[in-house]
């Protein structure tokens, strides 16, 4: 960012943050709190209107009255799914087995995603606040947040947060004098990408291993330990106290008329203005990247952005003026996901992008479904190969095959959507797939196995800072003598073009 | 702190608490350090303690609070100063060597340093 500081004669002028191009854009709901108020601190929580959803819902409305209002804010799962909060807490409701437990899916895994983890740090009562509330709609008295244990600092601000409560009456029993009785509890999470999917998660909760099971049943009728449960996501529930608060009407008149409300992405990657964002629905990437995240850094081109993560999607310049919303997004061939957004630039090679997403996906396979266990390794291998140089004109039909199988046979979202990133870099960059099995070459001059790098002659002096500086010893020649890279003894790791100051050094 | 056991006692809390929170703001000098895991990363735990020892060294006294991330991740760590009733002004990228001058400057001279200036938090955020 420049600085916003704009000085006239005799004059000088500090800017509103919702002047600032960053902010100009965003409506903040979920990270109203977050960055103003001492997380720490729940009187200034309290002092924000904290904890008055709750009041006005346990003591003015009946469940169903709550259940009401989030069904017609049309508030739409936050965790990436999508399905409308309001019904699945109904869902639950209806259900008649006791007890009924409350779930905060915390486990935020995705590579470059950051929204929950930074709504738990700066604002951990507006979780716990809309948790009590979705208890009190579906009859419950027991809640957990499972929440990563790499992230000490939100776990440690949950801690400080959930006591206090206590402390204050919002948690425990008979809370604000009713007969409403709720408590919390926090599971840490030891690191499984799988475990934020819903039944791996509540089999986690229970001590077994992080493995999903088959839906149905799900969770609203047979969940943690096979009583009824409500499993959301982190922004949700932070969502929901405003709801209640502001009315279903004022949610619904933000965003879309199909995706109402805001949706939060951690904006990440080759921008000039990395960060944590709130927007309504319905703003387009191109206003994201260009306007909040000031456009790619260093003036270079824009290439794709991924969204929904590992298990997202990426779409090409083409598709910069998509609205981001749950719909429009899937159309355009991403998720909508939980809100990473990894914005990549022309020295970005596609199929190194695809292949590291696949990589993580496919070493986070549980391996209990064999399409998720064998197929994202088979896919893994045909993108090596690919990358390697050795792939072969069949590679791309078996990669779409390879897909196919894996959407339609896994078990859980995990194997159904590890082709995603796969798939969407085929369709749109399908050129650059062909570039490296027929023509053998890299466009983005990223794949080592498909590069090599050379000695510009006219530009070396000799000077042999990149002789001193290679580390497989590959360079050659004397003080003052153009010099030598011996292909097959370099690594490709490219010191030599850092360090060279006569720009004598290229690759091809 | 006892429990809060009716609507009428949570509503009268808070209206305390914001009298609280006004008064402060109209009298004390308040510098807010955006600690959240983006912040401390990028080095807002040493920009704090310095903040602590410049103050000591001035025998200034101001209330330092921590706050979470506000999204600007890229100007980590984010140092706000608020002086008696004046607005709450964001710095961005400060190290512990920009500390001194934003309290000579800003705090005992009541001028930001507009170079450093990322903008102000506006009142009703």
């Amino acid at each position: 960012m420049e600085s916003p500081v704009e000085t006239q004669p005799n004059q000088v002028t500090i800017p509103s943050y919702t002047d600032l191009p960053f902010y100009r854009k965003q409506v903040r709901i979920a990270l109203r709190n977050c960055g103003i108020i001492n997380p720490e601190r729940i009187e200034e929580y309290i002092a924000r209107g904290g904890y008055l959803a709750l009041a006005k819902a346990i003591t003015e409305m009946t469940p169903d009255e709550v259940i009401s209002i989030m069904k017609d804010s049309k508030l739409r799962g936050r965790g990436g799914a999508g399905f409308v909060t309001g019904i699945k807490w109904e869902f639950a409701r209806r259900s008649m087995a006791k007890p009924k437990y409350v779930i905060c899916n915390a486990d935020e895994g995705d590579p470059g995603a950051f929204m929950d983890r930074s709504i738990l740090e700066g604002d951990p009562h507006s979780v716990i606040e809309g948790m009590a509330i979705a208890a009190y709609a579906i009859g419950s008295e027991e809640g957990y947040i499972y929440c990563r244990a790499e992230y000490p600092l939100a776990i440690a601000h949950l801690k400080i947060a959930i006591q206090q409560a206590r402390e204050f009456g919002f948690l425990g029993k008979n809370i604000l004098g009713t007969d409403f009785s709720f408590d919390l509890y926090i599971k840490e999470g030891a690191g499984a990408f799988v475990c934020g999917e819903e039944t791996a998660l509540m089999a986690s909760i229970e001590g077994r291993r992080g493995e999903p099971r088959p839906r149905p049943p799900f969770p609203a009728v047979s969940g943690l330990w096979n009583k009824p449960s409500n499993v959301n996501n982190v922004k949700s529930y932070a969502m929901a106290p405003q709801i209640i608060l502001n009315g279903a009407e004022w949610f619904a008149s933000i965003g879309t008329e199909n995706s109402p409300g805001t949706a939060i992405f951690a904006l990440t990657g080759k921008v000039n203005n990395t960060g944590l964002i709130e927007v309504p629905m319905g703003t387009t990437l191109r206003e994201i990247i260009y306007d909040i995240g000031g456009g790619i850094l260093g003036g270079k081109q824009f290439k794709a952005v991924q969204t929904g993560g590992p298990l997202g999607g990426c779409l090409p310049v083409e598709a910069l003026d998509t609205p981001v919303d749950f719909d429009s997004l899937v159309q355009a061939g991403a998720t909508m996901g939980s809100g990473g957004m990894i914005v990549v630039d022309e020295d970005t090679c596609m199929v190194e992008f695809a292949k590291y997403f696949l990589t993580f996906a496919s070493a986070e396979s549980c391996g209990k479904c064999v399409p998720c266990r064998i197929g994202g390794r088979r896919l893994l291998e045909v993108l090596t190969r690919i990358s390697n140089g050795e792939g072969k004109p069949e590679d791309l039909d078996e990669i779409e095959y390879i897909s196919r199988n894996m959407k339609e046979a896994s078990l859980c979202a995990l194997g159904q959507l590890t082709p995603g990133p796969v798939m969407a870099s085929l369709r749109f960059f399908r050129s650059e797939y062909e570039a490296h099995i027929y023509d053998k070459k890299c466009p983005a001059k990223v794949c080592r196995g498909l590069i090599t790098y050379k000695v510009i002659e006219e530009n070396c002096t000799g000077c042999m800072v990149c002789k001193r500086n290679c580390p497989a010893g590959a360079i050659s020649g004397e003080k003052r003598q153009v010099h030598y890279i011996d292909p097959n003894i370099c690594e490709r790791c490219g010191i030599c073009i850092e360090v060279c100051k006569f720009d004598a050094i290229m690759v091809e | 702190m006892a429990k809060i056991e009716s609507v009428q006692a949570l509503k009268a809390f808070q209206q305390q608490q914001q009298q609280a929170h006004e008064q402060a703001r109209q009298e004390k000098v308040v510098i807010y350090v955006g600690a959240g895991t983006c912040g401390l990363a990028a080095g807002a735990g040493e920009t704090m303690e310095q903040i602590e020892l410049e103050l000591g060294k001035r025998n200034l006294t101001a209330e330092i609070t921590t706050v979470g991330c506000i999204g600007m991740c890229v100007r980590e760590p984010l140092v706000d100063v608020q002086l008696p009733n004046q607005p709450r002004i964001t710095y961005g990228n400060v190290k512990p060597d920009m500390v001194a001058r934003i309290i000579d400057e800003h705090i005992i001279g009541g001028k930001p340093v507009l170079e450093w200036v990322v903008g102000v938090v506006p009142q009703d955020w």
